[in-house]
């Protein structure tokens, strides 16, 4: 018997197996060498606790859902009923269903490229077409060109297929081609060749940043003359708040850009779709790849995306967002420059969800994440972004999914215990105590916001610049 | 039978240990055919136990709160009966100053080391002494919080310019942190549980780590990063020794029911030095204790069994 709030698990009680050290062991001599991966149990229990109720946490990368409205989606969800209430309860085709790829079209269009049918493969959020490229791609010890930072999502799943990760220093203007080449040439000397370019291009993730157009061609030339692939990873290619839009890398090129896109960030997470356009090869074997996983994504969610397309202009609802979080991402701004002590350094993003900021190098974010959680606010570590623990003073800040009051408050605490570490140096190094900022006056382009706000690498930039490269992997 | 409330989660950095033993204690409990209560201790805890009145409080929490006393002394309060250790050893051992500070008086060994509040650098320039602290240890040193149990905020100082960074990571966990000498050597484990009121030990565990890198605490106590070895090769004498001392310290921080310690044995010298005591060692799956047991032939539902046992008899 029991009761109360416990973590349960389920079944019967009298077939519960019991766990001794020798089935951990036994279980243990199991795992693939593959598993043997990254993130320490102490940072998962610690990034679990930045989920608790009473936490402000910035450490979330969602969109804000509650500004969808129950009526559309109760609405929505009784004309699939109505009309395909058996068919979207069924199994769909592998490469995603006709009514859901018209929907894709529409919004690939909207950032200015052009694609057929064919060439699309609904996927099941675009995590998935990270998964599966790495899945059609990657030996073990194959190497991946990625942007240091990199999305925090994908390193796992370079892990899980062994990839060598390579990653090249952003700045301001995004993934340093220059540094791209010439990481390309080493490579290429030593006999190796990198079977694909990882970037989001557009607002990134972790690091806020945008690539300019000019590395953009720049980028794509490398990718053709070297016949490389480019995975563009655009989750929020439509969330700007500022400057004119850029042509996508897979409007520049068609030959050698796998193009990944999601519903997550203009419509919905929940109903994890995403997709993925890429040269027929690639796709077909992307296809075979997928119904290894998940035989098709849901069919339930591409009959609700395929209801909602055609129920209005589903842009009206990215337009409402844009104003959301462009006000947010102001708010944390402002907040940022009135709180943040002058050591620290951030990004001004376009678009996207996430401020990257970057502290001085003797704070360990991760140490300070521990002391944020006592205050009642959570951030992500910048190590979760890098492969071999560098990051390691440098944080992201989600705006997207926080009300502006809370957003205030978060940054003001985290600016507090990081003014605290900050003046603790100063007094066992010697140094004096860091002056209290003045707050800046209110506006774009104001000097006290402008001045610290930087590029993606911050002072450690210089740190940064190193090209990393790990040991390769044990091989199966 | 017994209504027994698990005592489980909580606010502290090791909540997610604690639900995973608290879940384990939880199971084997009903086995035992006890009627079982599972409460993630929040605000509203009292009010919990006022309104379900067990029998007996089995505290699977570990870190702050949980671990140091402080629930402890609440169920005192309440009049209920619990596991494990009473409030004062919780305060005494959850805390390594105090505990190292115990043991040094009672000649029981342990590495040097200085320890600090937050306000001896911030109001008495304690930054000052740090090159006498620093000559005294010999690098590389280990600067940890007080009272933080899992690996978090541990960092190795291998020169004097990262002192002051481990110092301040440090005192993000803790108003009170120690600066340790460093023993390169062997990482032992004594798991201790009572049988009828007396502490016995149990096998000694060896952590090996796979890859030959003493530095990084945080991947000690991942599967497949960290072998363990129960019972450990050691020498009859020195295990002897090392169970001797687990129970001296046992005693002298006056532990009940059951606790771990952990010791290092010192490569150059086969001096055995006692790191630090937990309280409440974790019930997981991969945690030490079960294992210890398990080499010695007493299976997990035993454990839970003999620690309910002890608790009743105190």
């Amino acid at each position: 018997m029991s009761s109360g709030s416990g973590a349960r698990r389920s079944g019967p009680v009298g077939r519960r197996p019991r766990s001794t050290s020798r089935d951990i062991e036994r279980y243990g001599s199991l795992f693939a060498q593959r598993t043997q991966v990254m993130k320490s149990s102490a940072m998962r229990d610690l990034m679990a606790l930045t989920e608790r109720d009473d936490v402000i946490s910035l450490a979330g990368g969602m969109p804000d859902t509650s500004t969808f409205p129950p009526d559309s989606y109760a609405s929505l969800m009784k004309t699939v009923a109505a009309e395909s209430c058996a068919r979207a309860l069924q199994y769909g085709p592998t490469e995603g269903m006709a009514l859901v790829k018209r929907c894709i079209l529409d919004v690939m269009q909207a950032e200015g490229m052009h694609v057929d049918q064919e060439e699309l493969l609904v996927t099941t959020g675009g995590q998935q077409v990270i998964d599966l490229v790495c899945k059609t791609l990657l030996d073990p010890g194959d190497v991946v060109v990625c942007e240091a930072p990199t999305y925090p999502g994908a390193v796992p799943t370079f892990s899980a297929y062994q990839a060598e990760v390579v990653q090249v220093t952003m700045d301001r203007d995004g993934m340093r081609v220059d540094e791209l080449e010439s990481t390309l040439e080493e490579l290429e000397s030593s006999g190796r060749r990198p079977k694909f370019i990882y970037t989001v291009p557009n607002f990134h993730n972790p690091a806020g940043v945008t690539l300019s157009l000019e590395r953009r061609r720049e980028l794509v030339r490398i990718a053709g003359e070297r016949e490389l692939l480019v995975l563009e990873d655009n989750p929020y290619g439509l969330l700007r708040y500022e400057g004119d839009p850029l042509p996508t890398l897979r409007s520049l090129d068609d030959e050698f850009v796998i193009y990944a896109s999601t519903f997550s960030k203009i419509l919905s997470p929940g109903v994890r779709l995403g997709w993925a356009a890429a040269p027929a090869p690639v796709l077909a074997k992307m296809n075979i790849g997928k119904q290894a996983c998940d035989l098709c994504s849901s069919s339930i969610s591409q009959y609700f995306v395929g209801a909602y397309f055609d129920a209005g202009p589903w842009d009206r609802y990215v337009r409402s967002l844009i104003e959301l979080y462009r006000r947010r991402r102001d708010v944390m701004l402002d907040a940022l420059a009135e709180h943040f002590p002058r050591e620290a350094e951030w990004t001004h993003p376009e678009g996207g969800l996430f401020i990257w900021a970057t502290l001085p190098p003797y704070i360990d974010t991760t140490d300070l994440l521990a002391r944020a959680l006592q205050e009642h606010v959570a951030f992500v570590p910048g190590r979760a972004a890098f492969v071999d623990g560098r990051g390691g003073s440098s944080m992201r800040l989600n705006f997207s999914g926080v009300e502006e009051d809370r957003i205030r408050e978060g940054v003001r605490r985290i600016g507090e215990v990081v003014r605290e570490q900050v003046a603790l140096y100063g007094t066992l190094t010697g140094a004096s105590p860091p002056e209290r900022v003045t707050p800046p006056r209110r506006g774009v382009g104001d000097a006290g916001e402008g001045r610290r706000e930087t590029a993606a690498g911050g002072s450690s930039e210089a740190e940064l610049a190193k090209v990393l490269r790990l040991p390769r992997k044990r091989a199966g | 039978m017994t209504k027994v409330a698990v005592l489980k989660g909580g606010h502290s950095l090791e909540r997610q240990v604690s639900l995973k033993s608290g879940a384990r204690v939880q199971d084997a409990l009903e086995r035992l055919g006890h009627e079982v209560v599972s409460v993630d201790v929040a605000g509203d805890l009292v009010q919990r136990l006022e309104a379900d009145r067990p029998d007996i409080a089995f505290v699977s929490l570990h870190g702050r709160d949980g671990e140091d006393g402080t629930v402890q002394e609440l169920l005192e309060v309440m009049g209920i009966a619990y596991t494990g250790s009473g409030v004062s050893a919780c305060i005494r051992a959850a805390d390594k100053v105090l505990a190292k500070h115990a043991m040094l008086d009672a000649a029981l060994p342990t590495p040097d080391f200085f320890a600090f509040n937050e306000t001896a650098f911030r109001e008495l320039g304690a930054a000052q002494a740090l090159p006498a602290i620093e000559q005294r240890l010999q690098f590389p040193i280990v600067v940890k919080p007080a009272s933080q149990g899992s690996a978090l905020g541990i960092k190795f100082a291998r020169t004097p310019a990262d002192v002051p960074g481990a110092l301040v990571a440090a005192f993000s966990y803790d108003r009170k942190v120690l600066l340790e000498r460093h023993v390169p050597g062997r990482d032992l484990a004594v798991s201790i549980i009572e049988q009828d009121g007396v502490p016995e030990t149990l096998p000694i565990v060896e952590a090996v780590p796979e890859q030959e890198d003493f530095y990084d605490f945080e991947a000690r106590y991942e599967i497949g990063a960290t072998k363990f070895l129960c019972p450990a090769e050691l020498d009859d004498a020195v295990a002897t020794r090392a169970a001797e001392i687990a129970l001296d310290v046992y005693k002298l921080m006056g532990c009940s029911g059951f606790a771990r310690v952990d010791l290092m044995l010192e490569q150059e010298t086969d001096h055995l030095l006692v790191l630090e005591v937990n309280p409440i060692p974790g019930l997981t799956e991969t945690s030490l204790l079960p294992q210890a047991a398990d080499a010695a032939g007493l299976t997990f539902d035993g454990v839970i069994e003999r620690i309910l046992a002890a608790a009743d008899q105190r």
